[in-house]
């Protein structure tokens, strides 16, 4: 094969996404499980949403049988992220044809920590067979992860009270480790401070006013302090 | 096929759609000119506040009327703050706090 050390790379490089996504999928199967839906709606939901937090939330929505306009919404605030993800990397997957269809859709928050590592690519022979390899790999392991949640969650007899904490625990590591990673809070703090007022005053339709009331602070912010952010 | 069933495969595909519309919007918007400064400075700053947002959104159910309702949450929340802040290890913090929460609600509280 052409490019087998790029494919051997690119392995390397997923094993921490392996071990990841078979326990989040794991979890999401069966929580999946125990509404009712089992194997087949993993493979389907992990196949075509493709994404941790998303189908967690989806869980949720499937039990209680929203409507589509509400899923739709609850879609476009839960992965609004994604917006900013494929800016950083517009230029990478330029000219990568049709495997671009495919690596958009793979576009998941470990993989795009995985295609933004630029060391990883020095010696690579075909960078757009990586970030392909890359991307689905990493769908292979969630769509296992998944499936094999929910083949366990409806055949074995336990008691999964709590396994709902594995999405809280998820959130708070990412946050944990943004804010490790950053010196400037500002964000954290202003999304922390608009989510709790806007729970108090909306209860559990918090999300949509939190994200208007980030947005317009985000941008007050940046004309505040336009000689931090311009450079 | 029942008219539930019918509604469920429904909102995965209206889910899975907006995703995928969502992921391709840069690539769409960007492909040939230079990337405005404010969507980058939205791109830099935003990922931080909605991750923030989205560990309120999860513990905003949390009832403070009896110590059961609360007291796991923040034996376990705090666990995954600490093993992360040491370790490092995402997987690692996700199953300990994950594990934690599941005993402590199933055997202690």
């Amino acid at each position: 094969m052409k490019y087998k050390k790029d494919l051997k790379k690119a392995f390397v490089a997923t094993i921490p996404v392996l071990a990841g996504y078979l326990a989040l999928g794991f979890g999401f199967g069966v929580l999946l499980s125990t509404e009712g839906y089992g194997a087949l709606w993993a493979l389907f939901m992990s196949i075509t949403m493709f994404g941790g937090s998303m189908q967690y939330a989806a869980v949720g929505f499937l039990a209680d049988g929203i409507s589509l306009l509400s899923a739709a919404v609850m879609t476009l605030i839960i992965n609004a992220r994604h917006l900013f993800y494929g800016i950083s990397l517009v230029d990478k997957y330029r000219g990568a044809g049709l495997k671009k269809v495919y690596m958009i859709h793979a576009l998941t928050d470990e993989t795009y920590s995985l295609v933004c590592n630029d060391d990883a690519v020095k010696d690579v022979k075909n960078k757009h067979f990586y970030y392909f390899t890359v991307s689905f790999l990493d769908h292979c392991y969630w769509i296992a992860g998944c499936t094999l949640g929910a083949v366990f969650g409806t055949n074995v007899q336990f008691n999964s009270e709590g396994i709902d904490f594995v999405l809280t625990a998820l959130f708070l590591t990412i946050f944990v480790e943004q804010w490790l990673s950053s010196k400037d809070h500002t964000s954290a703090i202003i999304g922390v401070v608009c989510a709790a007022v806007c729970t108090m005053i909306f209860h559990e339709n918090m999300l949509i006013p939190t994200m208007i009331a980030i947005l317009v602070s985000l941008v007050v912010l940046r004309f505040v302090r336009r000689d931090k952010y311009d450079g | 096929m029942d008219s539930s069933t019918l509604h469920s495969i429904g909102l995965v595909l209206v889910m899975a759609v907006v995703s995928y519309l969502l992921r391709a919007f840069p690539f769409l918007v960007f492909s040939g000119k230079q990337t405005p400064k404010f969507v980058l400075y939205l791109g830099k700053v935003l990922p931080y506040a909605i991750i923030a947002m989205l560990v309120v959104y999860c513990v905003k159910d949390i009832s403070f009327t009896a110590v059961k309702n609360f007291l796991p949450y923040i034996i376990s929340g705090g666990l995954v703050v600490l093993l992360h802040v040491w370790k490092r290890n995402t997987l690692l913090s996700i199953v300990a706090g994950t594990l934690s929460y599941m005993a402590l609600v199933q055997f202690v509280f």
